[in-house]
């Protein structure tokens, strides 16, 4: 188990190369904040239309990772995106839900046309639609937000915790109808999460990440406890697995 | 040429429905008190413009939009809080505002005086009004997402920032055309209570900005109308038009609420 093989996690000058497979390559990515180190030398590259979950502990620095992708926050090193990308973004939660407003407005906001395509996509009901964004429950608010991030048909999809404050049993059909969008689209998707299993069970490559690159890969290339070895250490993972086990 | 009640009423009826659009979209963005006290900041300007005869909506603007532009970059470029920067700069500008302005105008410069109103002052007011209007409708989609959530925003390409100075300064605008209707100390009700009103009956987003815009429109109306026939000033009567209309929607609200629960209870016993 504690012969995890890190895989290479820089990108040399040859390998920064995009290829027509490719839909973004990360090289040397550092962020820093008031002398704070956020992220160091970080590299990944993320093949079209694959699934790349991003984990690791709080404060590791996986929403920063988003946000240098979103271009929101400063950074040094390399993103290239192969062409012109389409981002859509689901965030963890929305910050406020005590404007009178209905779904069906919000969605408005930015789908003027296709409305009926878009919330068909997520299998959003008229019921829906017609409540208060603030009134939903956690499922059916991140149901929203997905509609909301394809709304404008993106090549690439961010799902930062998509399911955070949603109950365990409505975690699945999430990820399924992500998992159903990007294969009947064709979008790539990366995802960060929490959850190992859904991690294991959604993505095709993983990034772990505790401010430094811990694993890039596969994510079939790890067994469930060797990749919580490599996030939090081998005594994590061997009392995770006694757990299992009971 | 019409006389000063229909040109205080036109003039009140632009001004009262701009603020209260304005409004919806400050309380949303929890500005409330940020509108308030950049009212404020307009006394040292129009106090200005009183001593030199210049045109007080001008002077008091340049005010506003300095004002403005500086607690944008304070807030950019230091750790700040828009409230600790328009705090500081609100009891400054007061303060300033106090001591320069010339004791018989300050009355009229605290509260207002819209029977002094002329003909150019209202075409002015209803100019600036269709123009902030317009310009708050091309940035609504904009301003809405921000309000919901900056990360959406940002995500969404939106140039946050910029999009709030541009929003800020058309309440400056409707503050400094505002301020003769009800005066430095009062004008930043007319931007929040008519939206505080709409907020307490309104579900939609469409049915919040349209109903701040006419609880703004019958305040400022109504509150000219009752100032011509009890002869008292018009800018505290639009105020208090306006908080009884907020108390009619709190009420209405609570009322309407708890009919639903008795309903839903009755119902429940029913089955």
């Amino acid at each position: 188990m504690s012969d995890v093989r890190i895989a290479q996690t820089t990108v040399d000058s040859k390998q920064s190369q995009i290829e027509s497979n490719d839909m973004l390559i990360v090289n040397g990515l550092n962020v820093r904040s008031q002398n704070k180190t956020i992220l160091e030398d970080v590299s990944f590259r993320v093949k079209k239309g694959t699934s790349l979950a991003i984990v690791g502990p709080n404060g590791g620095g996986k929403t920063t990772v988003f946000r240098t992708l979103l271009n929101t926050i400063r950074y040094t090193g390399m993103i290239k995106w192969n062409g012109e990308v389409r981002m859509g973004y689901v965030p963890q939660s929305l910050v406020s839900t005590d404007l009178p407003i209905l779904v069906e407005e919000f969605l408005r906001l930015k789908c003027r046309t296709d409305f009926e395509t878009c919330t068909k996509a997520v299998g959003l009901d008229k019921a829906i639609l017609r409540q208060n964004l603030g009134s939903l429950s956690g499922g059916e608010l991140q149901r929203v937000l997905i509609a909301w991030a394809i709304v404008d048909k993106p090549t690439v999809l961010l799902l930062d915790e998509p399911t955070s404050g949603v109950d365990v049993g409505a975690e699945e059909p999430i990820y399924e109808k992500v998992n159903e969008l990007k294969k009947e689209l064709g979008i790539t998707v990366l995802l960060i999460s929490h959850n190992m299993h859904i991690v294991m069970h959604y993505s095709n490559y993983m990034l772990a990440l505790n401010k430094r690159v811990l694993f890039f890969g596969e994510t079939k290339s790890l067994t469930h406890s060797q990749l919580l070895s490599t996030i939090y250490g081998n005594e994590f993972a061997l009392s995770e697995e006694e757990h299992y086990k009971e | 040429m019409p006389d000063t009640i229909t040109l205080s009423l036109i003039a009140g009826a632009f001004v009262g429905s701009t603020a209260g659009y304005l409004g919806s979209i400050m309380l949303s963005k929890h500005m409330a008190l940020v509108g308030d006290a950049l009212s404020h900041v307009a006394l040292p300007g129009l106090a200005l413009g009183i001593l030199f005869s210049f045109n007080a909506f001008i002077a008091a603007f340049l005010f506003l939009a300095a004002s403005v532009i500086a607690t944008w970059y304070l807030q950019k470029s230091t750790t700040l809080s828009v409230e600790a920067i328009i705090g500081v700069l609100f009891v400054l500008a007061l303060s300033i505002g106090i001591l320069i302005t010339p004791k018989v105008d300050l009355l009229e410069a605290l509260f207002g005086d819209i029977s002094k109103i002329t003909l150019t002052d209202a075409i002015t007011t209803v100019l600036v009004s269709l123009f902030v209007v317009f310009v708050t409708r091309r940035i609504y989609n904009k301003l809405a997402i921000s309000m919901i959530s900056k990360e959406l925003a940002l995500a969404s390409r939106i140039k946050v920032e910029r999009i709030n100075l541009i929003f800020l300064l058309l309440v400056a605008i409707i503050v400094a055309v505002g301020i003769k209707e009800v005066g430095t100390l009062l004008v930043g009700a007319v931007v929040i209570v008519p939206a505080a009103a709409a907020k307490t009956i309104s579900t939609t987003l469409s049915r919040y900005s349209l109903m701040s815009a006419i609880f703004g429109l019958a305040s400022a109306t109504l509150g000219v109308v009752l100032s011509s026939y009890v002869n008292l000033p018009a800018g505290p009567l639009v105020v208090i038009v306006g908080t009884a209309i907020f108390a009619g929607g709190f009420l209405t609200n609570l009322l309407s609420k708890r009919l639903k629960s008795k309903r839903a209870s009755a119902q429940m016993h029913h089955t």
